[in-house]
């Protein structure tokens, strides 16, 4: 008997996204590419009212791994502060997935942790210039942000 | 009995399972398992004669350098090269086209000259001459490849002008498997005054090669990808070209005689390996040639075209399945390139493995080559000579689950 590909949450995202796609208007963009396997991953946000992350869209060619990761990381961050989202750690990310990930697969899981923080960056950046003053207001955090007491 | 069933006894790791399955190893190309006479000699070196080379002069220190020496010997036959002078041990492949770049290509080439490559290449025969193109102001041209997976050589006649000083080129493709026409390309070059250097990386596990027949200037191949130990490999160099060329790596053993502000330089080839070599990953290369020419380099052949045969007979019958390169086994090495549409190869690549099925997935190192396919990147079977039938089997038994498993062609996400 084989062992289960990725496990339920890893292929049910991937097979059905909720936030793939493009983001019109968007606020900040990212694109990186993961050295390793060539995967190219796109992420899109804009911010609310209060600048907490408000939608965030992904895309490009990318694995089940990162695609699911990609999905659930959006999940994780929307609503919340930029500072809380830049604080969201991999291994919340991991847990998150519910399936063992092995070594070669890692970069998969960080590229979109890592284009997600590109983008949220740059956002920061964004609201920082507009705003004129700091772009790192205290906000709710996402579930799982590293040292946070839930 | 087939090539395959003869030498699977001579392979230990083939005894392994993964996941309760047989190991199918399908990814000789990325490297090739190693036979127990190279394991043996490696063991047998270790355990017996283990000493530096061309130092000591006890009886340990004579032996390394004689078996050291003798694997120089062995790969000078292995590649038809006329003397061991032209013969240098290498890391690899890509250290060998290194070498070339900073001995050969930096005196010859000067500003405005070019280096003719191809949309083929492995990165190892790309970024070297990128980082010396942007140095010396050199232009790269490149030759196109055709849908069938070929070079287009109508347009390297045309890429082929006064202006190219050199033409470096894999000889057999590690994606699509292709077999390039060396041998013309090396007359057409050579006649238009360039130098030729032939990436046998691929090559060298699955071809006869004969370089002094083709008349290639540089040739450079690694040992781990023939069953030899990782960390070996060979560049071979025409001896009056690498006759007065000067070392590229400081450092003993290249010199002859050094002063505190000067030296002057050895002899060939040890002129280009500096410092203490891979003593026993020689001993190791040159175990994997005895074992290869044990077998016959045209029954290798022979074994690898057959393969190539079924296996494209096979995994054409997998439904969605997208193969790439050249149909004709005569112009094919044992790799082959595939993708189910909207699979991510990665994950093509991770259910095989959950069968025991061991294949690479990615760009391959060749970017370029993958953008001119219009794909991120490709899932690749690749042969040796232990690769029978029933691996090509158990590939395409696996490849019919995973299609199901991944829901090949109606997987992108949508982007609504």
């Amino acid at each position: 008997m084989t062992a289960p590909l990725y496990g339920g949450v890893i292929l049910e995202r991937f097979r059905h996204p909720r936030h793939f796609g493009e983001l019109p208007g968007a606020d900040a963009v990212h694109e990186d590419v993961n050295p390793l396997c060539g995967d190219r991953l796109r992420v899109e946000l804009r911010f609310g009212a209060d600048r907490e992350v408000e939608t965030v869209r992904f895309q490009g060619d990318a694995c089940a791994i990162a695609t699911a990761s990609a999905d659930l990381l959006a999940e994780m961050v929307e609503g919340h502060s930029v500072t809380a989202a830049l604080g969201l750690e991999r291994d919340a990310l991991l847990r998150a997935l519910e399936a063992p990930i092995r070594a070669s697969r890692l970069p998969c899981v960080s590229l979109p942790l890592a284009v997600l923080r590109g983008a949220l960056g740059a956002g920061a950046e964004r609201i920082a210039a507009a705003r004129g003053r700091d772009a790192a207001p205290a906000g709710p955090g996402p579930s799982g942000v590293a040292g946070e007491r839930r | 009995m087939s090539l395959a069933d003869r030498v699977r006894p001579d392979f230990p790791i083939l005894s392994r399972t993964i996941d309760g399955h047989r190991l199918v190893y399908l990814d000789s190309a990325a490297t090739a398992q190693k036979p127990r006479p190279v394991l043996d000699a490696v063991r047998l070196f270790y355990e017996r004669s283990n000493a530096n080379v061309h130092r000591s002069i006890h009886t340990l220190g004579e032996e390394a350098t004689e078996l050291y020496e003798g694997a120089r010997d062995r790969v000078r036959a292995f590649l038809g090269a006329r003397q061991r002078e032209e013969i240098v041990f290498t890391k690899g492949t890509t250290e060998a086209i290194n070498i070339v770049v900073h001995t050969w290509a930096r005196r010859a080439l000067v500003e405005g000259d070019e280096i003719l490559l191809s949309e083929m290449e492995h990165h190892s025969n790309l970024v070297p001459w990128i980082l010396l193109a942007r140095e010396r102001k050199l232009r790269l041209r490149h030759v196109p490849v055709t849908d069938e997976g070929t070079l287009d050589l109508q347009a390297f006649e045309r890429l082929l002008t006064r202006r190219t000083r050199l033409v470096a080129l894999a000889h057999v493709s590690n994606v699509l498997g292709t077999i390039n026409p060396v041998a013309e390309i090396v007359e057409r070059a050579q006649a238009a005054g360039a130098r030729v250097l032939l990436d046998g990386a691929q090559a060298a596990p699955h071809l006869p090669v004969d370089v002094a027949a083709l008349g290639a200037d540089f040739y450079a191949f690694s040992g781990h990808k023939l069953g030899a130990p990782t960390g070996i490999g060979v560049l071979y160099g025409r001896r009056e070209i690498l006759e007065p060329l000067e070392p590229f790596f400081g450092g003993s053993e290249i010199i002859r005689e050094v002063w505190l502000d000067r030296a002057t330089w050895n002899d060939l080839p040890w002129r280009f390996e500096p410092g203490t070599p891979p003593i026993a990953g020689a001993i190791g290369l040159g175990a994997a040639i005895d074992y290869v020419e044990g077998l016959g380099r045209e029954a290798v052949r022979r074994h690898d075209t057959e393969l190539v045969e079924e296996a494209l007979a096979r995994l054409g019958e997998v439904e969605d399945l997208e193969v790439y390169g050249p149909r004709d086994p005569e112009i094919r090495a044992g790799v082959i390139s595939f993708n189910f549409p909207g699979v991510h190869p990665h994950d093509l690549s991770a259910a095989l493995d959950a069968e025991g099925v061991a294949v690479r997935a990615g760009h391959h190192c060749a970017q370029p080559l993958m953008r001119r396919l219009g794909v991120a990147g490709t899932a690749r079977a690749s042969f040796f000579v232990h690769t029978g039938a029933d691996d090509i089997a158990a590939l395409v038994a696996a490849l019919h689950r995973a299609r199901e498993l991944l829901g090949a062609g109606r997987l992108r996400p949508s982007t609504h």
